[in-house]
């Protein structure tokens, strides 16, 4: 195909074979890798993130189990791999961030990688509100028992507080202990200052690892890295010998194949995949630039997919062994629960009713005394029900994660060890954003050229932190969830397509394919030929369409904790104030926009010069 | 004469009994969870244990009200069921008037622990319809643990991002030093060899084409 646009000057805008092959001889300035693995290693851990452990279970068990995997599979073949080659190859082969490629390629298209910084810069803030959160868990862990297990007492001893007997100990902890979550977005309280003081925790965190770019985030990874796979299998170990834990991998694999056809599977699974990759940051463009120009990019793409689907399946099969079993406690204290008011209510003597024939008895009972049996108030036992709940996202970490660990014996090694794992898994993924935010300010030229590597990464972290404190209020919990669904979607989705037809056809992929010949010895095969020019670019326009188009009917709802609604402890679900929709301009909209602004800025600023030369001469003559 | 004793006895039992009414006045209920508290070690509930039950009462009752002579006999059971459950009312020494239950209240919250312990069980598995268990306040040490953890992780990395900033400041003076005393052997010797660099190139990037990316 020769569709490509007309892009004059781009020879002059790229370093050249020779200009390549010199500076892989000699020793420039710009960061290296100190060997293959490192950077291996900080893409997995880029890749790899706490999505894997808390969103793809969701997924994978509310759209049909097992077979939710074949969408998943065919996606991440057909839509991540091409992407990662592209990212990759692009960075290699021109050798700078995400803003400089852009420019490269055409100084019209600096606007993507702006867009991409202001996306980093976007979730980087929530994210590393995410962790603060898990640090201050992680701090908590090291005393037993460990404090979500008990509630405090009221004010005369009798009893516990109202708000944590009618929920549970840890959804009290989370909410009011940690978060000291107010009622609504608007009602932003006061700084909770345990939060501001993780906060700073984990921005110093980030900024020592990150403080002299790759030098030292390249030796950080090992350890943020392997660290996650390591407590995994642990946790699979301990998961696998507890009580009821094959319940929880049943129900997450038990495939049900008519979720294939319902196209919500597809979406959710392609969404995945693109989170799931990290692509659009920046990130990957950046690290890829660092690498030796005839690095076998190829491989690294095909490898470092199969490690993310790997490693999302095993973190699911772990999830949901310590699921199945917490379901499988809380069903059978339901029981219990049960069989006590049966023999209290009917003055049965205590062996009468057990587990195995309670069914049987409660029909008898309820048969012959029906009135009586409706005045205990038996709730039913459902199973499935427990199984199903609160799997996703801060809910499974905090409070079902937690809950189940509180009941295996030396709960606090293990909720260290829980902590420290999603710990590790969200610095590396941060690793990979500051790299997408501090590199293309670097390429701006916003910050002075004589500044050393420390001051910029320090003035980015200390910038970053005061922003955050938004997060630490009272409200902070809704802010994380509003930047969640909307920072983190429409934008990179629109990045995401432009980086593809930006490549493919105003770089031109005929001159990619030399590019990747060069590079590592070979043109790129017609699967990847079919994939970069239709198959990709469309899937993730279909994909773009169908989510703006759902997004913007939906009604703008969200879930507050709120003890004075009538069905507490389940969240009430409340609309946004109005002035909300600026919010989600600002977050979604800027970053998509800027392309095509700086695009027509450009344009406006390259013609007002040109009519201010002719003038110029005339007036010299 | 026989008559009159059998009388008065009859009566005194069916006092007793009229005393004991379920649900009404001074009565309160108990309930024996056995089985569940001790599951295989568990004793079976017989008239020698509702006899240590009533004893373990009077001897509340004594505690709580300093001496009165409460006896076995002034704690009288009804309703017995299977569940192990019943209820029961306390009278005063030497007649029939009904202690409150206010006071049966409070004797049994101070020697809880120690009817607890004569049978075996615990505050759930030995209940009182109505007496509430005072709950232990919640373990909370004097310096909260987390802050503990916080300040040796702060520590460690303020200690490491210092040494970090440091580091490469000190290399450099040690470095300037050596290049002073090589300067003054060098003057010595009165030899200057250009050996630096002669052979390969050092890619400067001063001299590059930064005009390379046009600008906006």
């Amino acid at each position: 195909m020769r569709l490509v646009l007309p892009n004059p000057g781009l020879d002059l805008r790229i370093p050249n074979y020779e200009d390549l092959e010199k500076m892989e001889k000699e020793d420039g300035d710009r960061p290296k890798w100190d060997n293959k693995v490192q950077y291996i290693l900080t893409c997995v851990g880029f890749c790899v993130g706490i999505g894997n452990v808390w969103r793809f279970p969701y997924l994978c068990q509310t759209h049909g189990g097992g077979a939710f995997l074949i969408p998943y599979i065919i996606l991440l073949v057909l839509e991540g791999m091409p992407l990662l080659l592209l990212e990759f190859g692009i960075g290699q082969r021109l050798r700078k961030g995400s803003v400089g490629v852009w420019r490269a390629i055409n100084p019209y298209l600096t606007g993507v990688g702006i867009a991409s910084m202001l996306v980093s810069l976007l979730i980087g803030l929530y994210y590393n509100t995410l962790i603060a959160w898990i640090m201050w868990y992680l701090f908590n862990s090291f005393q037993g028992p460990l404090p979500w297990t008990q509630c405090p007492l009221n004010d005369n001893r009798t009893g516990f507080i109202s708000e944590c007997q009618q929920s549970s100990t840890v959804d009290y902890y989370f909410y009011r202990v940690t978060l000291n979550a107010s009622a609504s977005i608007t009602d932003s309280g006061g700084l909770q200052w345990p939060i501001v003081i993780c906060l700073l925790a984990a921005w110093t965190v980030i900024c020592i690892c990150y403080i002299r770019g790759i030098s030292t985030s390249g030796k950080a990874v090992y350890v943020t890295a392997l660290l996650p796979y390591v407590v995994l299998a642990i946790f699979l170990i301990r998961g696998l010998t507890l009580k009821g834990a094959m319940n929880g991998v049943k129900y997450l694999f038990t495939p049900d194949v008519d979720e294939l056809m319902n196209p919500t599977t597809w979406l959710d699974a392609g969404a995945q995949v693109f989170y799931a990759f990290s692509l659009a940051w920046g990130g990957l463009i950046s690290f890829s630039s660092y690498n030796p120009v005839h690095n076998n990019c190829m491989q690294d793409a095909v490898m470092l997919t199969i490690t993310t689907g790997l490693t999302s399946i095993y973190a699911a099969t772990v999830t949901y062994t310590v699921i199945g079993f917490r379901a499988t406690d809380k069903y059978d204290t339901c029981i219990s629960e049960n069989i006590r008011m049966l023999l209290n209510g009917f003055e049965l003597p205590e062996d009468s009713i057990t587990a195995s024939n309670y069914n049987a008895a409660l029909h008898h009972l309820n048969s012959s005394n029906p009135d009586t049996v409706f005045g205990l108030d038996i709730k039913t036992c459902d199973m499935q029900k427990l199984l199903s709940e609160g799997v996703e996202g801060t809910g499974l970490a905090f409070i079902v994660f937690t809950e189940a660990i509180t009941k295996m014996p030396g709960s606090p090694a293990w909720s260290v060890l829980f902590f420290i794992m999603l710990l590790c898994l969200g610095l590396s993924t941060l690793f990979g954003n500051i790299e997408g935010v501090v590199v293309p300010l670097k390429d701006l030229n916003l910050f002075p050229k004589k500044w050393p590597q420390e001051a910029l990464t320090g003035v980015t972290c200390l910038v970053s932190f005061i922003i955050c404190l938004l997060f630490a209020q009272q409200s902070g919990l809704y802010w994380v969830t509003l930047f969640d669904n909307f920072a983190g979607s429409i934008p990179l989705l629109t990045i995401g397509l432009t980086e593809m037809i930006a490549v493919v056809y105003i770089y031109g992929i005929d001159r990619f394919n030399e590019d990747i010949k060069f590079m590592i010895g070979k043109k790129p095969c017609i699967f990847w030929q079919i994939s970069l020019r239709f198959t990709s670019p469309l899937i993730l326009l279909v994909i773009l369409v169908f989510y703006l188009v759902t997004q913007t009917q939906q009604e703008l709802t969200y879930l507050v904790w709120d003890p004075d609604y009538d069905e507490f402890p389940t969240l009430a679900s409340v609309p946004y104030p109005s002035w909300i929709n600026v919010v989600i301009f600002v977050l979604a909209g800027i970053p998509s926009l800027v392309v095509p602004v700086y695009a027509l800025c450009r344009l406006f600023f390259v013609r007002c010069k040109k009519k201010m030369k002719p003038e110029k001469d005339i007036n010299q003559i | 004469m026989l008559e009159k004793i059998l009388l008065l006895l009859s009566l005194s039992f069916s006092v007793a009994e009229e005393l004991c009414k379920p649900g009404v006045g001074e009565a309160y209920k108990v309930r024996f969870s056995i089985k569940t508290a001790l599951g295989d070690q568990a004793y079976p509930w017989n008239k020698n244990e509702m006899f240590l039950f009533r004893a373990a009462l009077a001897f509340a009752m004594r505690d709580y009200t300093n001496g009165e002579e409460f006896g076995v006999s002034d704690v009288h059971p009804c309703n017995e069921t299977p569940r192990v459950s019943f209820w029961f009312v306390v009278t005063r020494p030497n007649n029939t008037e009904l202690v409150d239950k206010g006071t049966v209240e409070m004797a049994i919250k101070k020697s809880r622990n120690r009817i607890n312990g004569a049978f075996l069980l615990t505050d759930q598995t030995l209940e009182f319809d109505g007496i509430y268990p005072t709950l232990a306040a919640p373990v909370s040490p004097d310096t909260p643990p987390w802050l503990i953890v916080f300040g040796v992780v702060m520590g460690a990395v303020s200690v490491g991002i210092i040494a970090l900033l440091v580091y490469p400041l000190v290399q450099r003076k040690l470095k300037k030093n050596m290049d002073a005393d090589d300067e003054d052997s060098d003057e010595e010797t009165g030899v200057k060899t250009a050996e630096n660099g002669a052979n390969d190139g050092i890619y400067n990037s001063t001299f590059s084409d930064d005009e390379r990316f046009t600008q906006m």
